[in-house]
């Protein structure tokens, strides 16, 4: 084996831990299914999910409409294939905008001239305080809802997160050996930043990264719900609750499937986050295998 | 302690104030010409016009803040656009509905994660322990919309054990019926945020399980459940108090969407309606108000936490 295959090894071996984990693999699993079907959706649905077929109003589930259809009709099934496309669109910007400022944010907060650092630290304790459902409303209420105003409302309000937990550990591997190795090498403060200080908060974002896309889809769903996230004409999981909910009294089960395909969605991403934390964090699986071991008291 | 309030309450003011300018920002900077904004499309120049007056927009950008802080502080968090209504009033009518709602939702929330949690942690690797942290798991991955409608069709529906919506016109007049429209809000809140609370309790519980004077009063000829819940579930308490703050964010935010699907007439439903109308004066003291309190909260439950825990104490 060469050096560069030993290494590659070791670099994913993090990914068999993660399988070995039950949390790890039911996340692996909801996040690629989700992520095809939305891919599926893009070309291919068993019916056209915007379709009205007023001959088949509310029919149950069976053949050929597998989860049966709406009052107008329409293919719940297809409906929501239609909807993961807006869902995993959601979840990936938001993780998008999330990346961005909360790395700036960290980056800035750890490695500049102490009181901007403290100040950013201090910004960040005040910003996470804002939920992000206000943020999202504040801003509907100038730009009116949209897919976008969900985006960012939740970039921010996951980057902020993303930001205070990644400051501390980039300040921790600041601090760290290899980083003054490069730094005594020769690197620039963006390779040392590029080369050993980010690849070692990589786990630590990554976790907060998948714990924000399920914030990203409950938000959508809930925005979309209030009318401020998908306008009325786009497939979206929280426009179908808002849509069934006015039937609900005759026609319970119809609204099973989109909360249905909220929750799974969700408890994914949630698990996904947990099982990653587990999978990477070394501390962590040795505290696992050594339960009862008394550990020292944490004075915040 | 009063060294430790006093930076703490230095840190809210900055908090509140940072919140105020965001806001202010947002809804009066961002978005341009704020009166064209609220007035539309279709508005004549004399409208627009006659907006800006009302609001004062002609005067430069640190007045107009200036003015609206100052306002906030002898209480007048401005006036509706639409109907003149002033905000204060509306909340604390809004607020009758709206504040029993947060409570009965924490108090279900803390029944349900106090002794779910501390159970679940104490089976833990037992099937009913895991159990219960799975279902706590999926809970907490539940919209809190769904919960509600699935709620509505068997506690409404098909039991028809509580009203599906709606709030008594006379509001608390008749004190059995208006607590029976807010049971089945109040519990989709309460569940919900309850599985998110047991999962601390539980870890929280874990904890105390390895900390030493649970070990040495075990030692000392209690059981394992005894130690526990006399010398351990004092330490979990207070790490409950820690994330009470999150809770009341999580109960705010609940309620807004809950108020919406229960036709519940409360400071959520107010908020959806006075965004969607574009109504900016309106929801800027709105969102002050929301934002603060999760602030304050925020505040007091340092302090009260400070206070409490005696290892804090010590630790100055």
């Amino acid at each position: 084996m060469t050096r560069a295959q030993a290494h590659g090894r070791h670099r994913f071996a993090w990914l068999g831990r993660l399988w070995s984990l039950s949390t790890g693999r039911f996340g692996i699993i909801v996040v690629l299914a989700i992520g095809l079907t939305a891919l599926v959706a893009r070309f291919w649905t068993p019916f056209d999910p915007q379709k009205v077929d007023v001959q088949n109003r509310w029919d149950a589930p069976g053949i050929p409409h597998l989860l049966g259809t709406d009052g107008s009709g329409r293919d719940i099934l297809s409906l929501l294939m239609a909807g993961a496309r807006t869902t995993v669109w959601v979840a990936l910007g938001a993780g998008a905008v999330a990346t961005l400022l909360g790395l700036v944010l960290a980056v800035v907060g750890a490695l500049t001239t102490r009181w901007v650092r403290e100040s950013v630290a201090v910004l960040v304790d005040i910003l996470i305080a804002f939920p992000v459902l206000l943020i999202a409303m504040m801003l509907s209420s100038v730009w009116g809802g949209s897919l976008w105003v969900v985006i960012i409302s939740v970039g921010i309000g996951f980057g902020v997160n993303i930001a205070r937990v990644t400051r501390p550990e980039l300040r921790r591997v600041l601090h760290s050996d290899f980083v003054l190795a490069g730094r005594a090498a020769g690197l620039t403060p963006f390779e040392n930043l590029w080369r050993h200080l980010l690849p070692n908060v990589a786990p630590v974002f990554i976790v907060q990264l998948s714990w924000g896309m399920a914030v990203a889809v409950l938000a959508e769903a809930g925005l979309s719900y209030l009318g401020f996230g998908a306008p009325p004409t786009e497939p979206s999981w929280g426009i179908l609750l808002k849509d069934l909910q006015t039937y609900i009294s005759v026609h319970p089960l119809s609204v099973v499937w989109p909360g249905l395909a909220i929750t799974i969605t969700v408890l994914g991403l949630n698990l996904l986050g947990d099982g990653l934390r587990e999978a990477t964090d070394p501390t962590l699986s040795r505290r696992r295998t050594a339960a009862r071991t008394p550990q020292p008291v944490v004075v915040s | 302690m009063i060294r430790y309030a006093l930076t703490r309450g230095a840190l809210l003011l900055l908090g509140l104030f940072v919140a105020s300018a965001l806001i202010f920002v947002t809804l009066r900077v961002l978005p341009g010409d704020v009166a064209q904004v609220i007035a539309g499309l279709n508005a004549t120049p004399e409208q627009i016009a006659a907006i800006r007056e009302r609001l004062g927009l002609d005067a430069p950008l640190p007045v107009q803040y200036v003015t609206w802080v100052s306002g906030i502080l002898r209480g007048d968090l401005g006036s509706s656009l639409l109907t003149g209504a002033s905000v204060s009033s509306e909340l604390v009518q809004k607020g009758q509905v709206t504040i029993p709602l947060g409570l009965m939702s924490m108090t279900i929330a803390i029944l349900i994660a106090m002794p779910f949690g501390v159970i679940s942690a104490m089976r833990r690797g037992h099937r009913d322990g895991t159990l219960l942290s799975v279902g706590a798991q999926t809970l907490a991955a539940v919209p809190v919309v769904w919960a509600g409608m699935m709620l509505v069709v068997v506690f409404a529906v098909w039991l028809g054990w509580l009203p599906a919506q709606g709030f008594p016109r006379s509001g608390w007049a008749d004190p059995s019926l208006a607590f029976r429209s807010l049971l089945l809000p109040a519990i989709t809140i309460g569940v919900i945020e309850g599985a998110m609370l047991m999962r601390f309790v539980r870890s929280a519980t874990l904890q105390a399980t390895g900390q030493d004077f649970v070990r040495t009063a075990a030692a000392k000829g209690l059981t394992r459940t005894q130690a526990l819940l006399r010398h351990g579930l004092p330490t979990v308490g207070l790490s409950i108090i820690t994330v009470l703050g999150l809770q009341v964010a999580g109960i705010i935010v609940g309620s807004v969407v809950i108020e919406q699907l229960f036709s519940l007439p409360g400071i959520g439903r107010m908020l959806v309606a006075d965004v969607g109308a574009r109504d900016l004066p309106k929801v800027q003291g709105e969102l002050l108000v929301l934002t603060g309190f999760v602030l304050i909260v925020g505040f007091a439950v340092d302090l009260v936490h400070r206070t409490l825990d005696p290892r804090q104490r010590e630790a100055e």
